[in-house]
């Protein structure tokens, strides 16, 4: 039942702002596709903008991950994670997910393929999953768009945010599904 | 920070490899992530031009103004150092808008447009300004209501209730915002007694 309505809210979701902006501004008398593709170019350009920084990004995180040097971390923190009792399972993802989304969407998958989507793990990698946005990602995107290469303390609070994040996926999975 | 952060990632994974005797791995995960890197900004051009056509229409008609003058009290206590009339308020409500519906690939738009506007009033050009970090904690930790793509993922391995962990998820975002605000406001407070 929460499904469907789940679903049929997605697939009207853009549908229905495609729909109403456009009327809403033609009501109003704005020259609709006039101010569309004046919008457009700007967004061109944005996008283009941002190809530097997020090679940059991309090519560290690729190297990191592939290298084994993510799983050397996950086994430096194995003291801390047996304390809060997370599974060794989900280390890479909890490292990865402030760093890389598709990333973790593809290894959240594995899990769930590997140990069932209604396993402990499974839960906890779909939470964690629907939890926090890709901070770097956010970061090199949104700042490269306008040149700001000095981000001061917004990596901190950024990452507080997904510790945080992590910690309260942790603690209501064992609650609830424990 | 950023500068160790990325130097981090690099040295370490290169080390590693070196360690383990592939160091091979190395070439080929650099070559082919910054190969995906421009393949995810080309992507990006399309959704961009789209939704920012799009956010044009609904600006010209007056409808962004109307959305900010309605939140403008929550608005100006989060943004203190913007002028409650700036578009950037506009922006910045759309992107949260689209990142609590988990319209993810809408809300990248409008968040890069609102940094654009937020850099207009930004005093030094290159540092992040307050407005921006907070923007930036409120972004990456924002509540999300549909988690849209992982109930997708958990139906497709048929799970026996694919949306068991709409619940959790709410709940654990909403304490990952509260923590990204505090520590975005205790920091913006210790700057300011510095400065003076």
């Amino acid at each position: 039942m929460l499904v469907n309505v789940l679903n049929v809210i997605s697939q009207w979701a853009i549908p229905l702002l495609l729909l109403i902006i456009p009327l809403y501004g033609f009501i109003k008398k704005v020259p609709v596709y006039e101010k569309f593709v004046e919008g457009a170019e700007e967004g061109f350009r944005t996008a283009v903008r941002i190809i530097p920084f997020l090679v940059g990004m991309m090519v560290a995180i690729s190297v990191f991950r592939a290298s084994g040097a993510m799983m050397v971390l996950g086994s430096l923190l194995k003291p801390i994670t047996d304390l809060i009792a997370a599974p060794a399972e989900i280390m890479p993802l909890a490292i990865m997910r402030p760093l890389s989304g598709s990333a973790v969407l593809g290894m959240a998958a594995e899990l769930m393929k590997f140990h069932g989507p209604d396993s402990f793990i499974g839960r906890l990698a779909s939470i964690m999953q629907g939890t926090t946005d890709t901070t770097f990602f956010v970061l090199t995107v949104y700042f490269g768009s306008i040149g700001v290469t000095r981000y001061r303390y917004s990596v901190v609070s950024g990452l507080s945010a997904d510790i945080t994040g992590f910690l309260v996926s942790l603690y209501l999975c064992h609650r609830l599904f424990g | 920070m950023l500068n160790l952060i990325w130097l981090f990632l690099l040295v370490s994974g290169i080390l590693v490899a070196a360690w383990h005797g592939n160091i091979e791995v190395v070439t080929s995960a650099a070559l082919q992530a910054a190969r995906d890197a421009v393949e995810v900004c080309l992507n990006l051009v399309g959704i961009m031009a789209l939704w920012l056509g799009i956010m044009k229409i609904a600006e010209s008609g007056g409808l962004v103004n109307a959305l900010a003058r309605l939140l403008r009290p929550l608005m100006v206590w989060l943004f203190p150092s913007v002028p409650p009339d700036h578009p950037a308020m506009g922006a910045i409500i759309l992107n949260l808008s689209a990142n609590v519906l988990g319209l993810g690939n809408a809300a990248t738009p409008f968040g890069m447009k609102a940094m654009q506007h937020l850099d207009q009033i930004n005093p030094r050009p290159g540092v992040a300004s307050e407005a921006m970090c907070t923007f930036l904690a409120m972004n990456t930790s924002c509540i999300t209501l549909l988690p849209a793509t992982i109930i997708g993922v958990r139906a497709s391995f048929n799970s026996a209730n694919p949306t068991e962990i709409v619940g959790p998820c709410i709940l654990a975002t909403a304490s990952a915002m509260v923590v990204g605000m505090s520590v975005d406001y205790w920091f913006r407070r210790r700057n300011r007694r510095r400065r003076r």
